[in-house]
């Protein structure tokens, strides 16, 4: 890990966008006053989305939305990666491809031109990768938005110097505490049982589906998920249909993008 | 500098998402020679992404097309589909939904107002400096932004990316507390918005003005129209929503890759200015009386004055949600509506092959989705028309008429000008707070 000590001075702190929607960006202005003290412990540098002023030194830590699309986002993660200690993955997007990963389920050029038409080449487009996949991260915040409580715990850990460990139980430990009742007993397929928790069952609270926008569980208990699909009758294809919405850049998967 | 003879004006910014663009400005003697202002399309191809997925997934995808106004895109997307699977929704949902878009523009247009303008009167580039010298200033927009959230949170599960306004309805709907609960923040918000009101009528907007056509939502009923309607022109046009490419009538031009949108003349606005040009008379007598104050009258031809509009309608929108909220707790909430979708494997709603526009007001200006279905319900095709896309062709016009009213200014006035202008039609906020990264090279 290269998350060392940050102490002396406030850190710097910088905010990125690539491939997104913003969404997340947005859920740190969401955050409302409490806003305020986060930023009395850290120095915001960079954060275009509500920031005039720019950096030119190095950032303590860069936290980075949004997913590599094409060969400029390229350059310039690796550029910011060379500037920063600790580098954060924000988002579903930048943590595993998210819905731009939809993308990569098309030849590349029949996609550009399904949107583009004759003109498709102007715009510059690339396989959908998380930024793990092209630079080294050294914490990830998942989610699509990110769960502000999430991020602030992330933040603590990564000012301090602490590892992060994004949990890896699948969301049904949390939507059973919050008395959910199951999705598949109401008659329709939800991810859960293979996706990472860590969003409090957010969705399901709510009387809709898991997407399975964390991303999936390392050590899905396969088993129970034959037995799910087998129970209520469920076609694989589904499943997997489904769980490409956000999981679609599983390959080549090692951190640091080797 | 002598008397801006010659200027060339180049701002580069990253081309990516809807707003990101370039500007393009070159004089020569004293004469305008480019003017431009080049837009680049975000390269995530969410049109094409859609082919082959299930049209009750519609929703949540294309609401990952902008965290920013994600409730608008759901709206825009839900219609669309419910249109091409012939599902007409109840008036408790369509209440529901014109509650969570009242939401949508009050967040959107409390950012704008707070995070842009706010900066722009002050002289400084954001709103970091201002927490030390304007402390309650920003103490006061971050708590109506937390309040806005926090009503959705309670609707819909999150502001960003709404969890339960779907195809079909509502996957949740709000107890008696739950809209207790609303009502109650609603009314907490009260004293900020009157500070908020008081703020406004300091602001100081350029005195400029261009004749152009205003498009929005219209109607026959007496409510302001940001969902339901027809699409409406200061031209007399009006197309039913299925018909949105008449009113559209997107072109490529070869001076840039995006894609320009016109109706009845060179250009169209789309947006708060828009929507209280032409449908002022419906507005909520509040909303009124602050324009009567502001001294804010239609049909305004001042598009630096949309984020005035943007303030009348936050009035208008805060008492039409409490109007909503107080409604649904006096005559109680069918909670038998509540509907279980997931991506429709049960056959709830029966599907067919069809073709769905979606055409919902969103803090920008009017916004078209259309969906083609197969007998299956999978998306064919996939069209979406964003409010910034339509507004481009109009900002270079306004270009066009301003640049030489102000070519002997000075060039950081002229790029002031050039930046308040791009920002007063809040093309994005992520793009729009600091739009405009210009330099000059002489």
């Amino acid at each position: 890990m290269t998350n060392a000590p940050i102490t002396a001075t406030k850190p710097k702190v910088a905010f990125f966008d690539f491939a997104c929607c913003e969404g997340c960006q947005l859920q740190v202005a969401n955050l409302g006053e409490s806003l305020l003290d986060i930023l009395g412990a850290i120095d915001v540098v960079e954060f275009r989305e509500v920031m005039s002023e720019k950096w030119d030194k190095d950032y303590d830590v860069a936290i980075i939305e949004g997913s590599i699309t094409d060969h400029h986002a390229e350059e310039r993660i690796k550029k910011i990666r060379a500037r920063s200690k600790v580098l954060i993955a924000y988002g579903s997007c930048a943590t595993i491809g998210g819905v731009n990963g939809m993308k990569n389920s098309f030849d590349l050029d029949e996609i550009r031109q399904s949107v583009y038409g004759k003109d498709y080449k102007l715009f510059d487009s690339a396989k959908t990768r998380p930024v793990h996949q092209v630079v080294k991260v050294d914490y990830f915040v998942n989610g699509c938005p990110i769960y502000p409580a999430e991020l602030v715990e992330v933040l603590k850990c990564a000012l301090r110097g602490l590892p992060y460990t994004v949990p890896d139980n699948p969301v049904c430990t949390e939507c059973k505490l919050n008395e959910n009742v199951c999705m598949y007993d109401k008659g329709v397929s939800c991810l859960g049982p293979w996706t990472k928790a860590g969003c409090n069952s957010w969705c399901v609270n709510n009387g809709n589906i898991c997407y399975g926008c964390r991303g999936e569980v390392k050590n899905p208990a396969k088993n129970a998920a034959a037995d799910v699909i087998g129970k209520y009758k469920l076609s694989a294809d589904l499943i997997k249909n489904k769980f490409d919405m956000y999981n679609k850049c599983k390959e080549g998967d090692t951190n640091g993008g080797k | 500098m002598a008397a801006n003879k010659d200027l060339d004006i180049k701002v580069e910014y990253i081309t990516r998402v809807e707003g990101h663009g370039d500007i393009v400005v070159n004089v020569k003697n004293g004469k305008v020679e480019k003017c431009e202002l080049h837009v680049v399309e975000s390269p995530r191809l969410f049109e094409g992404m859609l082919r082959g997925r299930s049209i009750f997934e519609a929703q949540h995808i294309t609401s990952r097309i902008c965290g920013i106004c994600s409730c608008g895109h759901s709206l825009a997307s839900i219609e669309a589909a419910e249109d091409a699977l012939g599902v007409v929704p109840s008036a408790q949902t369509i209440k529901l939904r014109k509650l969570l878009l009242d939401y949508e523009f009050l967040d959107s247009h409390i950012l704008h107002v707070y995070l842009l303008a706010a900066p722009d009167i002050l002289g400084v580039p954001s709103f970091v400096p201002l927490i030390k010298t304007h402390n309650a200033v920003v103490r006061r927009a971050l708590r109506m932004k937390k309040t806005c959230n926090d009503v959705c949170d309670i609707l819909v599960g999150r502001h960003v990316h709404p969890i339960s306004a779907i195809a079909g309805g509502f996957t949740k709907l709000p107890t008696p507390k739950a809209i207790d609960d609303q009502i109650k923040l609603l009314e907490g918000m009260g004293e900020d918005l009157a500070e908020t009101l008081k703020l406004a009528a300091t602001l100081k907007f350029p005195d400029f003005h261009r004749e152009t056509e205003y498009v929005a939502l219209v109607s026959d009923d007496g409510e302001y129209p940001l969902l339901t309607g027809e699409i409406g022109s200061t031209d007399g046009k009006r197309f039913k929503k299925k018909d949105y490419k008449k009113a559209t009538n997107e072109f490529v031009d070869p001076r840039s890759s995006a894609k320009f949108t016109k109706l009845s003349r060179e250009s169209y606005f789309v947006g708060a200015l828009a929507r209280f040009n032409l449908n002022y008379d419906k507005l909520h007598p509040e909303a009124k009386k602050v324009a009567v104050a502001l001294g804010f009258k239609p049909v305004c031809h001042n598009p630096y004055l949309n984020t005035v509009a943007q303030v009348i309608e936050i009035v208008h929108c805060y008492h039409h949600a409490l109007e909503i909220l107080r409604d649904l707790k006096k005559n109680g909430v069918d909670y038998s509506q509540e509907v279980v979708v997931g991506v429709n494997e049960k056959g709830a709603i029966p599907v067919r092959a069809g073709n769905g526009v979606g055409a919902v007001e969103v803090p920008r200006g009017i916004l078209f989705h259309n969906y083609e279905t197969d007998a299956k319900g999978l998306i064919k095709q996939a069209n979406c028309i964003i409010p910034t896309n339509q507004n481009i062709n109009n900002i270079e016009y306004d270009f066009a008429k301003l640049l030489p009213e102000i070519i002997t200014r000075t060039k950081p006035e002229i790029t002031l000008a050039l930046e308040m202008l791009v920002r007063a039609y809040d093309p994005c906020i992520s793009c729009s707070a600091h739009y405009l990264n210009v330099t000059f090279t002489d």
